[in-house]
């Protein structure tokens, strides 16, 4: 299969006082052409490295990258000089971040900011790129765009200055578009917008969107297949339907019930918010078996003995946990 | 799409003006405060000076001069009227713009300080180019690669700057340049309209000695000011964007990692307008430093009390430049300051 995107067996590891920490531990993923894929997880599991390591945007030290291959259009982005790799980011391979308060230069207005990918990638007159500037601000609705061109992002919204990250990001067109928590930061009718807005572009364009989030809601709305992942590895792959129909891996199971419902809350006072007991393990130590075992209600003998694989459990759907291969060990206790 | 030209590309003029507006306000707040500031360093300068013992007209006539010639002598100058009154006499001499005489030159103070101001003020301009030029790409240097052996460098001669007293350092220049390879000469200054060229070049090692020990400093703030800044959100965001590394370093994270560094380099450059004393003894420059210096000895009141009163309001012209062009680089302070 010829995919956009395919990463192999990456691993990240971070130097630390502690000792290595390993951040990412063997993520093997891709993304199609045109297609949005979720990357859920709690803080700290890795979403955050795994897409920076794409664009090689990990600094070393502290940080390594390792991995089978990170490929691009059939290009291993891991053997690329950092030349060729800069070539790649912002122009086919865009990013958008969490933050958008810190994310933009306070010091250099935003027309120029928005411009500035077309004038380093593309080459074109700075008058031409403005001009191309004023389109996507627009486009992204940023009112009055011609003259906002002068502002500085103080003077913006938190809403209006992902709008102008979103224009940053797609000015160059690009097939890949890694949208970094993109509504987190923001209010929730903020939210909605934002995310129509990426998912029209993503329509328009054609391009593949990696959505990462640890909001379960804004990837059912989005995405076509998700990810979950775990303490730096993915424990769940399944397109969205399945997932949130019939989860597999008790993590993910974990996540949906600690979602609040809105209905059963009004109907019910008393009713509490599922969590997920315990907290997620330390990176720098090596663990033998499944690193969620000291969280799993359903955990038995052999998940801390022996490191489970990433397995298909049902078609499309694939878990990395012992429950594939020990159904019965499942119950319920509720 | 309407029709959009290259002149879109310079700043509207309509965006433009709440910059000003809000700057006549700033600068008008900004000249009461020197007012009143002045106000006070004159107080404390003449009161500080009413003080030191030491008679001036027994200075000037010397010790074997009469009662009565002293007792003239002390009445001409006003030295009998009380504090106010001769405080008020100085007051007035400055504003109407009679100016106050210098005892020892017999001249008009203001004109001593503009004479000696043409060498001191090329001299520290001169020694913050030097300052300038050497600390901002050694400290963008040194974060570049931290702790490696370069920053290891970097770091280890700043430390010796620091250490090292600056009329040593003159001292040095001069066994080098003048005695042993004979380039430069040892010290004075043939003045601008006799020989422009020598009047540089005599100017070169001072502003070199003052230059190098003042670019230590700068040198390790650049470098700390740049390593927060490379691990800012939009140095990743300039990065992701496929930027030039030398154009994420020198635009995004060098504008905002001068911020700090401006400020140290205001309050140096203040310093020395207001002479460097020692630096121009070594090398006999007939700069303010050296003019205030042998008033002082000379009980020369009237030259030093304005020499002071200059080098107030020369830190705080040069403060408010340098308010001027964090405004320009951080449009942030646009709207704090106003």
């Amino acid at each position: 299969m010829n995919h956009l995107l395919e990463v192999d067996n990456l691993h990240v590891q971070f130097d630390t006082p502690q000792g290595p920490a390993s951040a990412v531990d063997g993520a093997s993923f891709h993304i199609s052409h045109g297609e949005t894929l979720g990357l859920v997880g709690e803080s700290g599991c890795g979403k955050t490295v795994t897409s920076l390591s794409i664009l090689g945007l990990i600094p070393s030290p502290p940080g390594y990258i390792k991995a089978d291959r990170i490929l691009f259009k059939g290009r291993n982005l891991l053997n690329l000089s950092s030349e060729d790799v800069r070539k790649i980011r912002g122009r086919e391979i865009a990013m958008i971040f969490q933050e958008p308060m810190t994310s933009l230069n306070p010091v250099l207005p935003i027309g120029r900011q928005v411009a500035e990918p077309l004038i380093a990638h593309k080459g074109i007159s700075k008058a031409k790129a403005f001009k191309e500037a004023i389109k996507w601000l627009d486009y992204v609705k940023i009112p009055e765009a011609r003259k906002r061109l002068y502002d500085y992002p103080h003077q913006l919204s938190g809403g209006m200055r992902q709008r102008i990250m979103i224009a940053m990001a797609m000015v160059c067109h690009p097939q890949l578009l890694i949208a970094d928590e993109p509504t987190t930061a923001l209010d929730v009718t903020i939210q909605a917008q934002i995310l129509s807005l990426i998912a029209g572009l993503k329509e328009e364009l054609n391009m593949s969107v990696l959505l990462i989030t640890h909001d379960l809601g804004v990837v059912a709305q989005m995405a076509d297949r998700v990810l979950v992942m775990y303490a730096g590895e993915i424990v769940e792959e399944a397109d969205v339907m399945s997932l949130y129909d019939r989860p597999f891996h008790p993590y993910t199971e974990g996540l949906l019930r600690s979602m609040p419902i809105l209905d059963k809350q009004i109907g019910d006072k008393l009713h509490r918010l599922t969590e997920i007991s315990g907290i997620a393990p330390c990176t720098t130590g090596l663990t033998q078996g499944c690193k969620f075992a000291d969280r799993c209600p359903f955990a038995f003998p052999l998940c801390s003995e022996k490191r489970p694989e990433l397995l298909e459990v049902k078609d499309g759907q694939r878990a990395r946990c012992w429950l594939r291969d020990y159904p019965e060990k499942r119950r319920h206790h509720d | 799409m309407e029709k959009i030209d290259c002149i879109f590309l310079r700043q509207p003029v309509s965006d433009r003006l709440p910059l000003f507006k809000g700057m006549a306000y700033y600068l008008i707040k900004k000249f009461i405060t020197l007012l009143i500031l002045l106000f006070l360093v004159s107080i404390t300068v003449y009161s500080v000076l009413f003080l030191l013992p030491g008679d001036p007209a027994q200075i000037i006539l010397g010790i074997n001069a009469t009662p009565e010639t002293l007792e003239n002598l002390r009445s001409e100058l006003g030295l009998n009227k009380s504090f106010w009154h001769q405080y008020a006499d100085w007051m007035i001499n400055l504003i109407s713009g009679r100016g106050n005489r210098s005892i020892n030159y017999d001249m008009p103070v203001y004109e001593l300080i503009v004479s000696r101001l043409s060498v001191t003020g090329p001299l520290a301009l001169m020694a913050i180019l030097f300052a300038v030029a050497i600390s901002i790409p050694l400290g963008v240097y040194a974060a570049r690669h931290q702790n490696k052996k370069g920053d290891l460098g970097v770091m280890f001669f700043t430390q010796l700057g620091l250490a090292t007293p600056e009329f040593w350092l003159g001292i040095l220049l001069i066994l080098l340049f003048s005695v042993h390879w004979g380039i430069f000469s040892a010290g004075g200054f043939p003045g601008w309209s006799v020989d422009f060229w020598g009047s540089v070049k005599s100017l070169l090692l001072p502003s070199f000695a003052l230059g190098v020990i003042r670019a230590s400093i700068l040198t390790r703030l650049t470098r700390s000011s740049m390593l927060d800044v490379l691990c800012e959100d939009y140095v990743r965001t300039a990065r992701a964007k496929g930027l030039k590394e030398r154009t994420v370093i020198y635009v995004h994270a060098l504008r905002n990692a001068l911020i700090p560094v401006l400020t140290i380099l205001g309050l140096q450059l203040g310093q020395l307008m207001a002479g460097a004393i020692i630096i121009e003894n070594v090398y006999y420059l007939p700069g303010l430093g050296r003019l205030v210096f042998q008033a002082i000895g000379q009980r020369d009141l009237p030259v030093v009390r304005e020499v002071v009163l200059f080098m107030a309001v020369a830190v705080v012209v040069v403060n408010f430049i340098v308010d001027l062009i964090y405004a320009s680089i951080d449009p942030r302070m646009r709207l704090q300051k106003m």
